[in-house]
């Protein structure tokens, strides 16, 4: 719930709220920076140009993909981590969430040496006939590796939160456990596994480092907005600013998305009318 | 059909075995941390004891004994668990909650719906079917729940405490329920009140410090308790120790003369039980036999129905607000507590 009348006590200091407003500043400025550099006659041509469409294209078809693989790898590892106590749970919990604290450049680079040609598995699956460096499918990899942690995160402790009484329950009204999954916990921490989607989503969206190293930045292939951005700023600096503002938008709309929570569905029960 | 338990969890210091036949309910009964839950958690299939066995009829819920290792999955065991929260599954209606355990047994939306209806209907909340568990109260939930547990068919329900998170209005409406629909089917209701236990329950079982300590009808227990829990719940004092001629003597030598029934054989553990209403209370040493006299000390005065009740020595007495302001007791005084012998009664532990 979002209270905001001003009626009740805060206990915060009056100090407090100058150095906040600093910090929002610090956040705003570079935004209405960029904003005012935009050139506002050519915007529309300079981010429909063909190479910022493909661009967009691409980093929105990969983004959704990456989502995908972190939902499928997430969820799992997100109820493993939080219901069942096992030996060496805190260090695998460190290793997952390693990406968010790595460069992802480093990370760019511990893929390479992992699918990459000459890679750990790389070189089987090139046996095999499958070559992922430098595919879309890089892209995809590179982006899944880091935005893993936040819908690990996100659910882990929706997860916590949530208990496991109404499994519970749900066990001895005698729903299998795959059943108490679908019908009971997923429904449950829905709105934990919905934010961290998106937040999958909009680290995927920004995802740059990762994908340069393992992806390179071939035009339709690897080369995400970002990149492309990164590119563009070296020769059409307009047509960097403006796709940037485009980006922009995207991840204002999708974190504006992941906070607008329906309703509480885990609401205290037995609520007096 | 009798569902057997013997179980074993030397972690809680846990060792309780009963049985129970296919349309009785038994109230297990017992202080704080007496082992009430891990009860239920064992028979459930929540928590795993050491070592024991469970049957209900044919069918092996677990068996740890010797070298075995067999342990039935919590859904396969039909143990439908009735907590104190009703637990409603906050994403979906009021029916599809209680349609739950029929959907997961397989059958289809229809059929599931319809035995849910009946549920309902039988609960008497058919008008809120609709409704999502935010939107109900206290009790409503709780007999949505009570819905739930009986839809899902169990074998054996249990209850754990379900009146207690219930406030003064609603826990007699579902009292009278769980009586209605507890009469003909096996259950196992943990609870705190001596009202449960004599209106749901056939059998009680006293619980204390993970060993079973006092079993049997409810009436008898009541009527005739051997443990100081269940007289208490009574409402009786109790004191235990040695059968003598003249009644008992107890483990810190009291010597307690009373009426014996026949059945206690002087030289045998036995117990002297009499209600706080036979105790009069005297500052001064009363001479004049056949009496029983205790120099206690006072540890609380509070008020009981229309009478005072004086806690001392582990003892009670009930007199009336003028002896008490006559007297002057206070807390810290020490009385002497005098009760007939014939007011006493003596039988084995």
């Amino acid at each position: 719930m979002n209270r905001r009348s001003g009626t009740g006590y805060t206990g915060i200091p009056p100090w407090i709220y100058a150095i906040a407003a600093a910090g929002a500043l610090f956040v705003l400025l570079p935004l209405v920076a960029m904003v005012a550099k935009v050139n506002w006659p050519q915007f529309i041509p300079l981010i429909t140009s063909e190479a910022s469409l493909t661009a967009l294209g691409l980093s929105l078809r990969t983004s959704a993909a990456s989502t995908v693989s972190c939902i499928v790898l997430g969820v799992p590892l997100a109820l493993v981590l939080a219901r069942s106590p096992f030996p060496g749970q805190r260090l695998l919990r460190a290793f997952v969430l390693l990406p968010l604290v790595l460069p992802p450049v480093v990370g760019g680079i511990a893929l390479l040496y992992t699918f990459g040609r000459q890679g750990l598995l790389g070189r089987n699956l090139e046996l095999a006939g499958i070559r992922i460096a430098f595919s879309s499918t890089a892209v995809i990899l590179a982006q899944t590796f880091v935005a893993l942690p936040f819908l690990v995160v996100s659910l882990e402790g929706a997860l916590r939160t949530a208990g496991n009484k109404y499994e519970a329950v749900a066990a001895t009204l005698g729903a299998h456990p795959t059943t108490v999954l679908r019908r009971v916990t997923i429904p449950l921490v829905l709105p934990g596994l919905a934010s961290g989607a998106v937040l999958s989503f909009a680290r995927s969206l920004g995802e740059f480092g990762a994908t340069l190293t393992f992806a390179g930045s071939l035009q339709g292939v690897t080369r995400t907005l970002p990149l492309e951005i990164y590119l563009q700023r070296e020769t059409d600096a307009d047509a960097a600013v403006a796709l940037s503002l485009v980006l922009v938008a995207v991840a204002v709309a999708v974190v504006g998305l992941s906070h607008r929570r329906p309703h509480t569905s885990t609401a205290p029960q037995g609520a007096p009318q | 059909m009798t569902f057997h338990l013997n179980a074993a969890l030397a972690a809680r210091s846990f060792e309780v075995s009963l049985s129970l036949g296919p349309a009785e309910t038994i109230a297990i009964l017992g202080p704080n941390g007496a082992g009430k839950s891990t009860l239920l958690d064992i028979i459930s299939g929540l928590l795993r004891p050491d070592t024991g066995k469970a049957t209900i009829g044919d069918k092996v819920l677990f068996d740890l004994t010797a070298d075995k290792n067999v342990w039935r999955a919590p859904h396969a065991r039909g143990t439908a668990l009735l907590a104190q929260e009703a637990l409603l599954f906050p994403h979906l209606s009021a029916l599809d909650n209680v349609a739950f355990g029929p959907r997961s047994a397989g059958a289809s939306r229809t059929e599931a719906r319809e035995t849910a209806t009946h549920w309902l209907t039988e609960v008497d909340a058919g008008s809120l079917a609709s409704r999502r568990p935010g939107q109900l109260s206290g009790g409503q939930a709780q007999r949505v729940a009570v819905a739930r547990a009986l839809a899902a068919d169990p074998d054996l329900l249990l209850l754990d405490e379900p009146m207690a998170a219930l406030d003064i209005h609603a826990a007699p409406l579902l009292r009278r329920l769980l009586k209605r629909v507890l009469a003909d089917r096996r259950a196992i209701i943990i609870t705190h009140d001596i009202l449960d236990a004599l209106m749901l329950a056939d059998r009680v079982i006293v619980l204390e410090d993970g060993r079973i300590t006092e079993e049997g009808p409810t009436r008898d227990v009541l009527e005739k308790p051997r443990s100081r829990f269940a007289a208490g719940l009574a409402g009786l004092n109790l004191m235990s120790g040695t059968v003598t001629a003249a009644g008992i003597t107890t483990d810190r030598g009291q010597v307690v003369a009373g009426y014996h029934d026949g059945t206690a054989v002087p030289g045998q553990d036995g117990v002297a039980v009499f209600p706080p209403s036979a105790v009069s209370v005297f500052l001064t040493q009363e001479h004049g036999s056949p009496r029983n006299s205790f120099h206690v000390t006072i540890t609380d005065l509070e008020p009981h129905g229309d009478q005072i009740r004086v806690r001392a020595g582990g003892l009670s007495a009930d007199i009336t607000p003028a002896a008490s302001a006559d007297l002057g007791l206070t807390p810290g005084m020490t009385v002497y507590f005098v009760i007939k012998a014939t007011a006493v009664s003596i039988y084995p532990a």
